[in-house]
């Protein structure tokens, strides 16, 4: 008889198991729909951050892989990150095209002078109306972008070599041959 | 300095919440007097560490220290000086700081009120609300400490999240949490009664304030969220079904089901052990709750950023606490004999029916809530439950509850039968059921089967619960405050049925595109779009539009639905316009800029849905008043006279 009083027990037990094989599975960003995965990347043509004279356009994009990178000195976030940008930059897989979001030029340029520059481009959106576009919450986002334009992947946060490997390489064509860089 | 401070203060919270764990819960198993007698330093030292923490957050917030990470990511300069106060609890760090703020400012309460309980039973109490408070610390020390510094400093703070902005949410937390936590004193007291393994009539008395204090909290927060996300979130719902929801309702269904099983235990000493279970269930929610929307299991509107970690240190926290309990139950609960029988048709029965189907209405929520986990953790992917799994699984086991509550709140203790108002509740019914009718059919047009009978239940809840008030004035019997609080609490669930069977057979929606000068009509209200105009604010700016709302050719009311896109997060939240009229909500809200002055509009019509939040405020007032019963006042020798004098049963509530 006095074993239903470990029933509750046991059932607790059976549960808590199962949250611990859920968080295990949590971090899994790709559960996380994102509405622009699968649509079309926003068209923009935007000053370029080193020379306010000439553009950079999703024109001039087309047709090739890259990565779309939201950062700003201003975020901590951005400055974790910039180790494994330049790395990435390195192995010369995919160029990044960097959005300079809510920033101001000179320090931009300063801190990109000081830590290493990982970007082939970086547009200059120095108001934010541009980072609107692309559905940006909060920097570093990074966004996955085909030659058709299509956004592949968005990831949120700073990119982690685990991430890199995992989440960006699998989704490049055969992980390296890429055109235009 | 003053972050440092708070974070030291924090500090020596978590040392003063492990001697108040340990004396409170050794003391008396040891037979320690000076143990058991350094509990209470221990909770008022570990208040006012809490309490300096909170503050030296508080003042972070309000001299935009911008160095303090925390107030960096919720906070901005531009921010009007109340929202950066409630950016306390905007994000997870503040908000479980918060958490403990309001466990301890519920541990003095309970210190206060058990002073007059014998002392080692209060020192157990307080033990165990130390041993929570250690969890809890322990948690927010290692994983999410809200003073952590940035160096340098942010120019200026990312801002706080502009949909909570807002002075529905600025409060709906606090009170929510207020009822989250409360459930930890009923939790206490049940580990309290474990720990001595004896459990008395008395126990139930002192416990029930406390649960009901904690449950009309609870039903205050659950229904300021509710009417928070009716008008901010845009599209005029008010229960989505959402995990965060289900994470407060779980604990509100369980804490119902606590405050009639803990009738029983008083009245005729039964359901001892059952009791117990559900103080620990109840509680126990509440944290599971906090877990879900913490570790990043489930994914939801509300849920916080989850960084790798907390889930973790949370689920480890979480199989100790509860484990603890459940296991201190399965060794101790057997000892404890219930004191008598009784007959099926008393009202033991009815609330025993009560639990079972309150339990079992959590029961089909958690599981509703489980179900992605479960697909996760079994690898089959994504899964997401809604309202087709949650609407009729919950009916199935709410609408029996509701039918048998008018025959429960008459049926005789132990030796059962109606007491002779047989008639009387019959008669109840069949005006209730000309009520339900009438306006199912009467009023509104296009009833379907389950808005008469919700109606008809909701009316005779009504009716049924005045027979007894309504007697006792006529015979100049005086109504203890317990029993006009139950009938208050009663016929605020009544209102409520009635109300959710309006709004859910009644509601008029559409999405409409209009040009300027172009008019829609819904719901008999004509919606006339007179063009947009720029609005201004400290920290956003926006659109609004001008409707001019007309029935039948007469005016009713002019209408400004808005969007704002806040400055600094560049975020838009959408601003409904709401208008009472004739116990309708009339909501426009303003959709997407369609292109050559055209805009897409929702415009919706929802009879009686005020009335949802109307009533549950009803329902936690009655509750408040029934806690100030004279019944639960603890005399300075009350705790040993009540042992010698238990009440009688009788007709007493």
């Amino acid at each position: 008889m006095k074993s239903r009083y470990l029933i509750p027990l046991g059932v607790f037990a059976v549960i808590a198991l199962l949250l611990a094989l859920g968080i295990r599975q949590a971090p899994r960003k790709d559960l996380v729909p994102s509405p622009l995965i699968g649509k079309a990347a926003p068209v923009f043509s935007l000053p370029s951050l080193a020379n306010p004279r000439t553009l950079v356009t999703s024109a001039q994009l087309r047709g090739h892989w890259y990565l779309f990178n939201v950062w700003g000195t201003w975020c901590i976030s951005c400055r974790m990150e910039e180790p494994e940008l330049l790395a990435i930059a390195r192995t010369g897989v995919v160029p990044l095209i960097g959005l300079d979001w809510k920033d101001t030029r000179s320090d931009a340029i300063t801190y990109l002078h000081r830590e290493g520059d990982p970007y082939q481009k970086i547009a200059f959106d120095p108001g934010g109306l541009e980072a609107i576009q692309w559905g940006v919450y909060g920097a570093p986002e990074t966004f996955l972008v085909n030659p058709e334009g299509i956004i592949v992947y968005k990831y949120i946060g700073p990119i982690t070599p685990g991430a890199w490997r995992r989440d960006f390489l699998p989704r490049l064509p055969g992980g390296h041959a890429v055109a235009g860089s | 300095m003053i972050p440092e401070l708070g974070n030291f203060a924090l500090i020596l919270a978590l040392l003063l919440a492990g001697a108040q764990s340990f004396f409170g819960i050794a003391g008396p198993a040891l037979g320690r007097e000076r143990w058991t007698a350094a509990v209470t330093p221990a909770v008022a030292g570990q208040f006012v560490m809490v309490a300096t923490s909170m503050g030296c957050l508080v003042a972070s917030f309000v001299a935009n220290d911008f160095s303090v990470l925390y107030v960096a990511h919720n906070s901005n300069s531009a921010l009007p000086l109340f929202y950066r106060i409630a950016g306390v609890w905007g994000a997870h760090s503040g908000s479980l700081l918060l958490w403990i703020f309001l466990l301890n400012c519920w541990t003095v309460a309970a210190a206060f009120g058990t002073a007059r309980l014998p002392r080692e039973f209060s020192a157990r109490v307080l033990g165990v609300l130390g041993t929570v408070s250690l969890g809890f610390l322990l948690y927010t020390l290692i994983t999410s400490d809200p003073f952590l510094r940035v160096s340098p400093p942010w120019p200026d703070g990312a801002g706080l999240n502009p949909i909570l902005q807002d002075p529905g949410l600025a409060i709906h937390p606090p009170m929510l949490y207020t009822g989250y936590v409360g459930l930890s004193v009923a939790f206490a007291f049940a580990g309290a009664a474990l720990l001595e393994g004896r459990l008395d009539r008395q126990w139930a008395r002192w416990t029930r304030p406390w649960t009901t204090a904690a449950w009309a909290f609870l039903t205050c927060g659950i229904a300021l969220g509710s009417w928070w996300a009716y008008y901010t979130l845009g599209w005029g719902g008010f229960w989505f079904w959402d995990p965060v929801e289900n994470a407060s309702f779980m604990p509100w269904l369980m804490a119902t089901a606590l405050i009639h099983s803990l009738a029983v235990t008083e009245k005729r000493g039964l359901f001892k052990s059952w009791t117990l279970l559900l103080a620990v269930l109840a509680f126990s929610l509440s944290l599971v709750g906090t877990f879900l929307v913490r570790s990043g299991v489930l994914i939801s509107v509300h849920s916080f950023v989850a960084s790798p970690g907390r889930g973790e240190f949370l689920l480890t926290f979480l199989v100790i606490m509860i484990g603890a309990a459940l296991a201190l139950y399965a060794w101790r609960a057997p000892l404890l004999k219930s004191e008598s029988g009784f007959e099926l048709t008393a009202r033991e029965s009815f609330l025993l029916f009560n639990n079972i189907l309150l339990v079992t209405a959590c029961g089909t929520v958690f599981a509703g809530e489980m179900a992605p986990i479960v697909s996760l953790a079994l690898g089959l992917g994504k899964l997401s439950v809604g309202p087709p799994y949650f609407d009729p699984t919950f009916l199935m086991s709410i609408l029996p509850l509701l039918a048998l509550l008018p025959l429960g709140i008459h049926a005789r203790w132990k030796r059962g039968g109606l007491g002779g108002r047989g008639r009387i509740l019959l008669l109840a019914l069949a005006a209730a059921a000309v009520i339900g009718c009438a306006v199912a059919f009467g009023v509104f047009t296009g009833a379907g089967v389950l808005s008469p009978i919700g109606m008809t239940l909701g009316a005779w809840i009504i009716i049924s619960s005045l027979i007894d008030p309504i007697e006792r004035l006529r015979r100049r019997i005086s109504i203890p405050r317990s029993v006009l609080g139950m009938t208050i609490a009663h016929i605020g669930l009544g209102i409520f049925v009635f109300a959710i069977t309006s709004v859910q057979a009644f509601t008029a929606e559409q999405d409409v595109a209009l040009r300027n000068g172009m008019s829609a009509r819904d719901g008999g209200y004509t919606f006339q779009f007179k063009g947009t105009e720029a609005v201004h604010g400290p920290n956003y700016g926006g659109v609004k539009a001008r409707i001019i709302v007309t029935r039948d050719g007469r005016p009713v009311t002019v209408m400004y639905p808005a969007k704002r896109t806040y400055w600094v997060q560049h975020i838009v939240t959408t601003h409904s316009a709401i208008f009472i009229h004739d116990g309708s909500n009339i909501l426009v809200a303003l959709g997407q800029d369609l292109g050559n002055g055209r805009w897409s509009f929702r415009l919706q019509v929802r009879p009686l849905v005020l009335y949802i939040w109307i009533a549950a405020l009803i329902m936690a007032a009655g509750g408040l008043l029934a806690l100030t019963d004279k019944r639960y006042r603890i005399e300075p020798s009350s705790a040993e006279a009540a042992a010698k004098a238990l009440p009688a049963g009788g007709r007493t509530q």
